[in-house]
């Protein structure tokens, strides 16, 4: 008889290998005795039916029963690890007293150089931003959202400070509904007071968002821009049908950053930003794809900025900057503010969470710059990505028994 | 990166090559290249194709089934109608081509809960429904837990819920008796056994031959672990596995994200076979560690945790909370995430009446990307107007990009009035046209005859637009 192989160079198939050479032994001498034999073996059957040898040996030769390992195979995990031509443009908003401005510091937005979360690879640049809305007028608001702010509606400042001081916010966006021609036509003298009283309450980046009319948007814009000098805003935003040379030269002059926003198409981005490339810097353009809240079009918003990241690391440059989401337009959503049935309630729960949800699944997409409401759902936002910047942690004890935890 | 692995790289010629060319028309299709397209953009199977199963083509049967293999092995837990089908994904981006076989959401019950609540919990769960834009919310599965470690407990616990519904069951238990106690319970029912694990692998791989059934593979927060795991068990015979690297809550969250991100790209991008199984996600493990802390605030981390699931390559979630406010948001973002992103949504063009009008009554047009339609819907619903609304096919375009791209033009519109016969329904001639779609406006009373009212850029505002503005 061939020597049996020793245990230790056992393969995945040595068993079936051994047994074919028991078994041929077998079938030729039908019958074996073996001396100063040792079997070293985790486990071992053997089924011995004198007599009937012969007829055994088709059944014990299936290979699948055989070929049973009965020590765990060892194979290794290779971390799937990815390098990339390019890198989001960082952003710095807010101008320090030291750089002219006001601010007490600055915020930084982009800079990745992986998808969203991709740790494995290699950690953020910065993690995400959240800037909280505040109305310089009465605007209309839903339930779960009003009963935080009631107090401070229709003043900008105070509401500022809350969202700051109260709400955790890193940033604030002033939204300046006052002067859309349609509503109270407010000049952008009265505009720049507002921002002055908002700089005045907090010391954080401010964002300037408009009311959408292009024309007069541009005309406020200047006017804040060259006022404040220096204290490098985020103008919240600059579209396809402003006179855009015009915007990005009076940002350009005054160190201010702006928010390049089209309506959910990589193309027309790509457009935009190439006409601003002619008077800014990569580093002075955040730009904003457009969010539709969760259950009103988030598919589309979520597949537009994983690809739009996707390609600014592969070296798509036009596509390469920081972007940000209008977080609050979750609250579009009916499921949001609605009074529904009890099974669905309570909004007050709800609302906060489609807000969350879509905030989650932007941010699972790269954004780098949310513009939110709810402060539940702001405090979220902060301790996920709190925890998913801090590093490999994991402790599986901890979890390993939710088979039979008794909740 | 072999063919299989890059769905999109895949052509129909690819297929072509490989089918008997008989132009029979047997499969439905007009002809061989026809049907190669569809198998291509996966709306049909090579199944579909008679004269494959001849004995001839057989080998080509079996290059097609490697070809066409995804990269994430789809894995049927359950049996009839509410069977569910796990993984099937061939790309790990869904703008690359598109996802298969959505999230499947399975809530818990366990063996010490009276019979009473078990009942109850599994009847909410598969009662669980919600109406949106055309489609039906559902949930999938019921995870039967053993708090008890007692085996017969388990066992009535099982055949109790196997009693009350024909959902997908997950058996959940460590311990090799306690699970076959439970698949005794339910032996035909093809449960997806949770879990095999560096400890007890041998006495599951033995459960899951016998009773024939998908098997869990759980390696927490060890994926050299878990892809010995796989290796070990295929090697035993078991194929249908799903893949369980663990869910952990706080400081585990960048290692959990990370974990099934990594098993997601080796599958799809690096060919790893043995990560290139459906990947399970516990967001219940939440309540693992509740303390003190309210119940709305572990269903909050639950919700938010079965969300970034689904979008970061969960096949199946395991959650407890059954409350209506807690999961429609995972539901809702699961249905949005496995839409197919190669079909722009389009609802069907023609007239849409809202409330009760009369011959008074506003008409307004709108494109017919869904996304449009269903939002100036909800406006006009919500403000319960009595309005007639004209849907004018624009490709599913929106309407800026709609009139830019010439996807909405005034021919399509004047078409779409006289088509919609609402002429017969207002004594009116005028038309609220969007605000984005002003440029057209000219045309449009040019060709329609009928007087054009630029109507505001956003629905929200029709409202108030109507007030100010509409006079029939």
């Amino acid at each position: 008889m061939t020597p049996l192989p020793h245990h230790d160079k056992k393969t995945e198939d040595s068993g079936l290998a051994l047994s074919k050479e028991l078994l041929d032994a077998l079938a030729k001498f039908k019958e074996i005795e073996l001396e100063d034999f040792e079997l070293i073996a985790p486990e071992l059957e053997l089924i011995w039916e004198p007599g009937v040898a012969g007829q055994m040996m088709p059944k014990l030769k299936i290979p699948g029963l055989m070929a049973k390992p009965t020590a765990l195979l060892q194979a290794a995990f290779m971390p799937p690890i990815q390098t990339y031509p390019g890198k989001i443009a960082e952003v710095k908003l807010g101008g320090t007293k030291g750089e002219g401005g006001t601010r007490g510091k600055s915020q930084i937005v982009g800079g990745e150089t992986s998808p969203a979360f991709y740790t494995f690879e290699s950690p953020l640049a910065h993690p995400p931003t959240i800037t909280l809305d505040v109305f310089d007028m009465e605007v209309p608001l839903s339930k779960a959202v009003k009963m935080h702010v009631k107090e401070v509606i229709g003043d900008p400042a105070a509401w500022a400070k809350l969202a700051v001081e109260k709400f955790g916010a890193d940033m604030v966006t002033v939204h300046l509904i006052s002067i859309d021609p349609l509503l109270k036509d407010a000049t952008p003298k009265d505009a720049v007071k507002t921002v002055e009283e908002v700089l005045q309450a907090v010391d954080v980046p401010l964002v300037i968002g408009g009311c959408g009319d292009p024309v007069k948007d541009a005309n406020v814009f200047a006017e804040i821009a060259e006022t404040f000098k220096g204290e490098r805003f985020l103008l919240s935003s600059i579209t396809q049908d402003m006179d855009v040379e015009r915007c990005a030269k009076f940002a350009k002059k005054n160190g201010h950053a702006v928010l390049s926003f089209t309506p959910m198409d990589l193309n027309l981005a790509r457009e935009l930003n190439r006409r601003l490339y002619d008077f800014l810097a990569p580093e002075d353009i955040v730009m904003d794809l457009t969010t539709a809240a969760l259950g009103y079009g988030l598919d589309y918003a979520f597949t537009n900025m994983e690809r739009a990241r996707i390609a600014g690391l592969m070296g798509d440059n036009e596509l390469a900057h920081p972007m940000s989401s209008g977080t609050t337009n979750a609250w579009a959503a009916r499921e949001a503010w609605l009074k529904m049935s009890a099974e669905w309630e309570p909004r007050e729960l709800r609302g906060p969470l489609w807000e969350v949800t879509t905030a989650l699944t932007l941010l699972l997409a790269g954004v780098d710059l949310f513009m939110m409401m709810h402060p539940a759902a702001v405090k979220t936002l902060k301790d996920v990505t709190n925890k998913l910047v801090s590093g490999s942690k994991a402790d599986p004890s901890k979890y390993a028994n939710w088979v039979s935890v008794k909740a | 990166m072999s063919k299989k692995a890059g769905t999109k790289e895949l052509s129909p010629i690819d297929i072509y090559k490989l089918l008997p060319k008989t132009n029979c028309k047997e499969c439905g299709q007009e002809n061989c290249m026809a049907f190669a397209t569809k198998i291509v953009n996966r709306e049909i199977t090579i199944d579909q194709c008679p004269p494959l199963f001849k004995k001839e083509n057989e080998k080509n049967y079996l290059k097609l089934k490697e070809l066409l293999k995804p990269p994430v092995k789809e894995v049927v837990v359950g049996v009839g109608d509410k069977a569910k089908k796990l993984g099937g994904k061939l790309v790990m981006y869904r703008h690359e081509f598109t996802y298969f076989n959505p999230t499947a959401i399975a809530l818990d019950v366990t063996d010490e809960m009276p019979e009473q609540e078990i009942v109850s919990r599994v009847k909410r769960t598969e009662n669980f429904s919600y109406e949106y834009i055309g489609y039906t919310l559902k949930l999938d599965m019921i995870a039967v837990r053993c708090t008890s470690g007692d085996a017969e407990k388990f066992k009535a616990a099982v055949k109790k819920v196997a009693e009350t519904t024909t959902l997908p069951l997950i058996l959940c238990t460590l311990d090799a008796s306690v699970a076959e106690a439970g698949l005794m319970a339910t032996p035909k029912a093809n449960p997806l056994l949770y879990a095999a694990t560096t400890e007890n692998w041998k006495d599951m791989a033995e459960l899951a031959l016998m009773y024939k059934c998908p098997l869990v593979v759980s390696a927490p927060n060890d994926l050299n672990k878990l892809v010995s795991l796989v290796k070990t068990l295929i090697t035993y015979g078991v194929t249908e596995l799903v893949l369980d690297p663990g869910t952990f809550m706080n400081e585990g969250l960048s290692d959990t994200i990370n974990n099934f991100t990594m098993l997601r790209r080796a599958a799809c991008k690096g060919g790893e076979e043995l990560a290139g199984f459906p990947l399970m996600g516990v967001p219940m493990v939440a309540w693992v560690d509740k303390g003190d802390a309210a119940d709305e605030i572990v269903k909050w981390k639950e919700a938010y945790m079965a969300s970034m699931l689904v979008v970061r390559y969960a096949d199946v979630v395991v959650m407890h909370g059954t409350d209506g406010w807690s999961l429609l948001p995972t539901a809702v973002l699961r249905q949005n995430i496995y839409t197919d992103p190669r079909k722009p949504v389009a609802v069907a063009p023609g007239l849409k009446v809202f409330g009760t009008p009369d011959q008074n009554s506003p008409v307004f047009f709108t494109s017919n990307f869904a996304l449009t339609y269903y939002t100036v819907a909800s406006d006009i619903e919500s403000a319960k107007l009595n309005a007639y609304l004209i849907v004018v096919e624009t490709e599913g375009s929106a309407i800026d990009s709609g009139v830019a791209g010439r996807k909405l033009t005034a021919e399509r519109v004047a078409d779409a009035i006289k088509a919609s016969g609402v002429e017969s329904k207002v004594k009116h001639r005028k038309i609220i046209i969007p605000g984005k779609a002003s440029r057209i406006s000219g045309e449009i009373e040019e060709l329609s005859g009928w007087k054009v009212q630029v109507g505001p850029r956003d629905s929200s505002e029709i409202p108030k637009y109507l007030v100010e503005k509409w006079q029939p």
